[in-house]
């Protein structure tokens, strides 16, 4: 198959960045901010296919680390003082380590077990995080209220007015493009082949010397930092956190995210975070009553035409017009 | 060189016509957009009466020409008494719907959510429907205002009529785990002063996720408390009372008036078993024979027949609704042409001695650039089975 001009993925990436950076001087600030959380659903879309779409571990309590991550970075911001940009790593660790300490009992579950695990911790985050002696540092029901974060005076004095939900943009944007290459890099590797190998066939991949129960805690916490570190974005760019912000609901629509964005890939998770920030509005204009509806009936659009997600069906497209191009002419008659 | 003088001269002339008119975003020469959230669902819905009477009212306003010439477009979101809703229904008003200022929303955990971005975007935040003392502090937050008497000095007046009537009481609290109910129990601890650590037997609380609040109740009876705090929303307040009637309970009951209302909170309850509380009033109840003629309370009447026809006359809500119309009605009237933000906070706080005649007579509206609490005045009354029943007198808690 002979390459004509440069690299069709390099093209494709450099639109995406131009259109990016673009995106916030031409567009409102309202629109900006919508497209600041589609990368923080992104990143934990992300996190979330590493661990459910690549190790094959069903996750519906993922809502509870996007959780943590965002109290992580109100408490610090709001009762310790510490600036924005410390809390979204300080964040990433604490559920690293969170993640990784339920991936290890949960190694001993499997499939729908662990499914319903996973669910418990969902479900009951939001009323840890009401609870009564911890009123103090989470705010209880009421909440903590963030103040935004200013642009650094770097870029007016620089002559580049950027208000504040411009510059959260391309905080974001920055920290989406560092953990989406991390996590490119991370897949494409020994690491990703062991993931893999675990989904489809542990006990061939235990002998052929894969650590099994080190590499699914390891997947746990991995997955589980990516989405504190969305959780820690995410409340920066709303400026407020309550405990019913991040019901179980989060946790499915998650999920939602993924297998609609297309399981086991790292493009996926962009598709399924517009999806999961934008049709929820779009239901909403269409009908006023029943939104819930309209987004059910989409959902199940998309998964008809695109079972293999979003991601899926453009990988298959594209496969499809490949084998196109380079299949010999079909002769007309044959000579006998 | 005439023909350009004249021409200056026109221009000059027109221009001080053009420059009273200013407006900000959401106001135009023919519209001005007002922007709301409200509990239309979820456990404090029954709220959601008031979003829909302000609508109507504001039909009302359009069909009578609208003021000074522009129609109101009124928009109204759901947020499910849930503040993370509330925080980005508010914000797409504020930012994708443009309005000019966010009236009445409802809720003190859904009003807190937003205090710090509505006063850091400039945008007012008018007329919350919610009585925590925190509105009123024209210093810090000058973009946002309440409307109803405050929580605490509603509890400080039943701390005062415990101790006038009953000074031996033994007082349990059942109150909501979140600033609204917390206000209410600080007034009454307040009012009681030095007493209220040997009154107050019991203070038990209750989450909005919660489904029932009967346990609560339970325990409040084995406090052996014989006054009953309740300080508790709609839903809550009419288990609350059907609860303590069941159980055999049978306190000196105090209730919040934040539930007063005949129509979702004592018809659910029971009337037969709400015989007795007693509340705090601020508007005339429609329940109330001893206003059956009067012509505020006919011409409400007469509203509520033509622009929302299907509501329960016996819900206070409809009241409250109309009276909180009335007032912001007269504020963008004194605003004029001048539709700013900043004028609708100046003119917000500077009503002198306004009469909303819904309101309990002697009750007025007084703002000014300090006092940002338009109603401070109260009445008790006592519920005898069928109606509210005044008793009493007006007592206020204006400072100047």
């Amino acid at each position: 198959m002979k390459k004509t001009g440069t690299d069709p993925i390099f093209l494709i990436l450099v639109l995406l960045a131009a259109l990016a950076i673009a995106l916030p001087f031409v567009a409102s600030n309202y629109r900006t901010f919508q497209f600041t959380l589609v990368m923080v659903y992104a990143i934990a879309l992300l996190g979330l296919n590493i661990l459910t779409g690549y190790n094959g571990q069903i996750s519906l309590g993922h809502g509870a680390f996007y959780a943590m991550g965002a109290y992580c970075a109100a408490i610090l911001m709001d009762k310790l003082g510490v600036p924005y940009w410390a809390t979204v790593p300080v964040a990433g660790a604490v559920c690293l380590v969170a993640g990784f300490l339920f991936g290890l009992p949960a190694l001993r579950l499997e499939g729908l077990y662990l499914a319903l695990a996973t669910f418990a911790l969902g479900v009951a985050m939001p009323q840890l995080l009401k609870y009564k002696a911890l009123d103090g540092w989470t705010g209880g029901v009421q909440g903590i209220v963030i103040l935004k974060p200013e642009a650094p005076a770097f870029f007016p004095n620089a002559g580049i007015p950027l208000n504040a939900d411009q510059w959260l943009y391309f905080f974001t944007l920055a920290i989406t493009v560092v953990m989406f290459v991390i996590g490119w890099n991370l897949l494409r590797g020994r690491v990703g082949r062991a993931l893999i190998a675990i989904r489809d066939h542990p006990i061939a991949a235990e002998a052929m010397g894969v650590n099994n129960a080190l590499y699914k805690s390891a997947a746990f916490g991995v997955s589980a930092m990516y989405t504190g570190i969305a959780g820690a974005l995410g409340a920066i760019a709303v400026q407020f956190v309550a405990p019913d912000s991040f019901n179980i609901f989060l946790s499915i629509l998650l999920l939602v995210g993924i297998v609609i964005g297309g399981l086991a890939s790292i493009s996926g998770a962009l598709y399924g975070a517009l999806f999961i920030q934008f049709v929820p509005n779009l239901a909403d204009e269409v009908s006023k009553a029943a939104p819930w509806a309209i987004f059910g009936i989409l959902m199940i659009v998309f998964v008809y035409l695109m079972p293999t997600g979003v991601a899926g069906a453009l990988r298959l497209l594209l496969a499809r017009r490949a084998r196109k191009r380079t299949m010999p002419p079909i002769p007309q008659e044959e000579i006998p | 060189m005439i023909r350009f003088t004249a021409v200056l001269l026109s221009v000059a002339l027109a221009a001080p016509v053009y420059a009273q008119k200013k407006y900000d975003p959401g106001a135009s020469d023919t519209e001005i957009r007002i922007g709301n959230t409200n509990p239309y669902s979820g456990p404090a819905s029954a709220y959601g009466a008031i979003g829909k009477t302000i609508a109507a009212y504001f039909r009302m306003v359009n069909e009578q020409g609208g003021i000074n010439g522009r129609k109101v477009n009124f928009i109204t979101y759901d947020d499910g008494y849930s503040p993370p809703k509330t925080v980005e229904m508010v914000r797409k008003l504020v930012e994708q719907d443009q309005v000019l200022f966010v009236f009445q929303t409802l809720g003190t955990p859904s009003n807190t959510a937003n205090h710090k971005y509505m006063n850091a975007r400039k945008v007012p935040q008018l007329h919350v429907a919610t009585g925590a003392t925190k509105w009123n502090d024209a210093k810090n937050h000058p973009w946002t205002m309440g409307w109803q008497p405050n929580y605490q000095t509603e509890g400080q007046i039943y701390a005062r009529h415990i101790l006038a009537t009953k000074p031996d009481a033994k007082i349990g609290i059942l109150f909501q785990n979140d600033d609204y109910g917390k206000d209410y129990v600080k007034g009454l601890k307040d009012g009681l002063g030095a007493k209220a650590k040997g009154m107050i037997v019991a203070e038990v609380s209750y989450e909005v996720s919660e489904p029932t609040v009967d346990s609560q109740i339970v325990q409040l009876q084995a406090s052996g408390a014989n006054v009953f705090f309740n300080v508790a929303t709609p839903k809550f307040a009419a288990q609350a009372i059907r609860k303590a009637y069941d159980i055999g309970w049978k306190p000196v009951q105090y209730l919040n008036n934040v539930s007063i209302s005949v129509g979702s909170v004592l018809t659910p309850a029971g009337l037969e078993k709400s015989v007795g509380l007693i509340t705090a009033a601020y508007q005339k109840d429609a329940t109330d024979a001893r206003w059956a003629d009067d012509p505020a309370m006919k011409a409400w009447q007469a509203f509520m027949k033509k622009y929302y026809p299907d509501a329960n006359l016996s819900d206070s809500f409809h009241v409250y609704g109309y009276a909180v119309g009335q007032t912001v009605h007269q504020v963008l009237k004194q605003a004029g042409d001048d539709l700013t933000r900043e004028n609708i906070m100046r003119q917000a706080a500077s009503m002198k001695n306004y009469r909303v005649d819904v309101l309990l007579p002697k009750i007025v509206v007084n703002t000014s650039k300090s006092d940002y609490a338009p109603l401070e005045a109260v009445q008790l009354q006592r519920f005898n089975g069928k109606q509210w029943e005044l008793f009493g007198e007006v007592i206020s808690a204006e400072q100047n």
